[in-house]
């Protein structure tokens, strides 16, 4: 059975992220970029189902200018068997990313396509959910464990209220909540390994996808800076404090 | 590194990317721990072997990696330095020093029995050269080793062996022969060798690190865990020492870079008399008098690991590069000290801990002095 693993390039999270000072978005340029953490799980996931002999081979794909190449790298090193890029430079949002995705699951025949539940850039949290409404195809999002039974997969999701577990048919989108696994670390000899794997590369045009935008991000900006705060100097000033501010 | 030096690969990067992740997740948090134990646990060299880190400058013929190059070990140790303790280094390491001569010179079955369970994290190697009567003169060491059939009957004692405490496999220095550099062979002793015992050291710095000083009274040594031939260890333990000392030069620089992060974030954020110090000229002045003397250290540093690996054997260069490299880090620990002021003084902070052992690396893996004058005599003086 073949996974289809979407992977895509973000601000590295471990990064303070700085909000242009014409609220048109946020810094990018020098900024270091990584694997969106929820994609790394996803990879996880595929690698260890072709550990366990679910899986025979595993595409990476994802979808933006070349230095995705270096997210791709990562996916191989990861242990995906190819990768495919599609080249984009532009902005893409959730609907036209999905409909990309789509058509390279289709034309790929996958059984199974693994993605984050979303991606820490954007927070859309609607990509996978649009390629399994596109095809049609059955989903099981927030994902915490996933078995594969023949041509059905039971999955487990965390839901508001505890654990939901489901069974879905194949083909089928699995998003990857948290909890699902810890990545590995990346070896050398997988990381050299990687170079040598093959990349192909496509394009919107290629898949028949007009980029289109649904929305428009009129402003960016910062969260409000924390004010400073006020020392008080026994409980009687604290409870009239917050008496004050109504909270009590 | 990166596009920025023409020694680093997109591959370095992405290696060091995982290093820092593993020091970041199964180290930092657990370092104080370990530092008050005064050892490494061995679950964690488990850990390191699983992640791909213990096997890095071994080939794979005794479980290594092949083609990972000096570069990699130096980003290694660039990101274990981020710790901020040497004795991690040094200890978790310590097959770094202990190894290589079976890597070199073992036989097949001895990379088998003493490279492979090293590598893989199952057990703990050590190298034991310095004796309580003398450190650096390795030609007259005085440990014995008599033949008696198919065994060595091993006496004597070596000291501040690093790892000595927990290693599985000792790598020692014996005098097998007759006096002076010829009468020296290298042989592999097991831990549990009967008529083995050992003494912990404490230490000023490097305290996770289990430093020891080694008795052997009529140890049997079978013949088999002779690493190369018999009397012909000096040259093994020499060219050792030349890796050694480059990854010496390695952690000082690494540790420069760290009292340099840790200050210059300090500085960011430090308020005095209304003002971050980061704006003051004297801290200012200090920072970028460290900055410019880490960079001369890595250069030279990249630029002779690449000339060892291009089969060149620059002795002199090297034992300058570590006086440069160690004189760099005192400088720079002790700067980094004072833009932090008394919060650098305190214990819990990474650059307290590395001032502390900026000595160690002064000492170890040859002297200051015993450097310079190697370096005099290998220049014709």
């Amino acid at each position: 059975m073949k996974a289809l693993v979407s992977v895509k390039r973000v601000v590295d999270y471990n990064v303070r992220v700085q909000v242009k000072s014409d609220g048109s978005g946020v810094v990018t340029d020098g900024v270091k970029h990584s694997m969106n953490p929820f994609d790394e799980i996803a990879m996880e996931e595929a690698v260890r189902l072709k550990e366990k002999g679910k899986v025979t081979e595993i595409v990476a794909v994802t979808i933006g200018g070349a230095k995705n190449e270096e997210t791709l790298r990562t996916a191989l090193a990861f242990g995906a068997d190819r990768a495919i890029h599609v080249k984009e430079e532009g902005e893409v949002q959730p609907l036209t990313a999905a409909k990309a995705l789509a058509a390279v699951l289709k034309k790929e025949d996958a059984k199974l396509f693994i993605c984050g539940k979303q991606a820490i850039d954007d927070d859309a949290n609607q990509t996978g959910q649009m390629v399994a409404a596109l095809l049609d195809i059955a989903q099981a999002t927030f994902a915490s464990k996933v078995e594969i039974e023949g041509d059905k997969a039971k999955v487990t999701r965390e839901v508001d209220a505890g654990l939901e577990t489901i069974e879905v048919d194949l083909p089928a989108v699995v998003t990857t909540d948290l909890r699902l696994n810890e990545p590995r670390y990346l070896k050398l000899p997988d990381i050299m390994k990687a170079k040598k794997k093959p990349i192909d590369a496509t394009s919107f045009g290629d898949l028949g996808v007009t980029p289109g935008a649904g929305f428009k991000v009129t402003k960016t900006t910062p969260p409000p800076t924390r004010s400073k705060g006020v020392m008080v100097k026994t409980v009687d000033e604290l409870v009239s404090a917050l008496k004050g501010k109504g909270l009590l | 590194m990166g596009a920025s030096s023409p020694f680093y690969t997109a591959e370095h990067a992405d290696f060091r990317e995982q290093v820092r992740r593993f020091v970041a997740r199964e180290i930092t948090p657990h370092i104080e721990r370990w530092e008050t134990d005064g050892e490494l646990p061995r679950a964690l060299h488990r850990l390191a072997a699983d992640a791909g880190l213990l096997q890095i400058g071994f080939p794979a013929d005794c479980g290594g990696v092949d083609g990972a190059d000096l570069f990699y070990e130096i980003v290694l140790t660039g990101e274990l330095a981020r710790a901020g303790s040497g004795g991690l280094i040094a200890s978790l390491m310590s097959h770094g020093i202990a190894t290589p001569p079976v890597a070199a010179l073992g036989s097949a079955e001895q990379k088998k029995r003493f490279a492979e369970p090293v590598l893989a994290g199952d057990k703990i190697a050590a190298l034991a050269i310095t004796e309580p009567g003398g450190g650096s003169d390795v030609a007259n060491l005085k440990t014995r080793a008599v033949r008696d059939g198919e065994h060595y009957v091993v006496d004597g004692s070596k000291t501040f062996i690093t790892s000595g405490m927990r290693a599985d496999l000792l790598t020692v220095a014996v005098r097998t022969g007759g006096d002076g550099l010829g009468g020296i062979s290298l042989l592999v002793i097991e831990g549990d060798t009967p008529g083995l015992s050992r003494t912990p050291l404490q230490k000023m710095g490097w305290c996770c690190s289990d430093t020891a000083t080694l008795y052997f009274d009529g140890c049997r040594v079978p013949v088999a865990n002779r690493i190369g031939p018999e009397n012909q260890g000096f040259v093994a333990i020499m060219r050792n020492f030349n890796h050694e000392r480059i990854m010496l030069a390695a952690q000082a620089w690494a540790f420069a870079e760290v009292c340099y992060d840790e200050s210059l974030a300090y500085a960011r954020q430090r308020e005095t008399f209304g003002r971050p110090l980061i704006q003051r000229q004297v801290i200012r002045h200090k920072l970028v008098d460290m900055r410019m003397q880490i960079d001369a250290v890595k250069a030279q540093l990249d630029l002779l690991a690449w000339r060892v690996m291009q089969g060149d054997v620059p002795i002199a260069e090297l034992c300058l590069l570590k006086n440069l490299a160690t004189s760099t880090l005192e400088a720079v620990a002790s700067e980094a000290m004072q833009v932090l002021g008394g919060a650098g003084y305190l214990r819990g902070s990474a650059v307290e801990r590395i001032y502390r052992e900026t000595k160690v690396l002064t000492i170890g893996g040859g002297s200051r002095e015993i450097m310079k004058d190697l370096a005099a005599r290998q220049l014709g003086y």
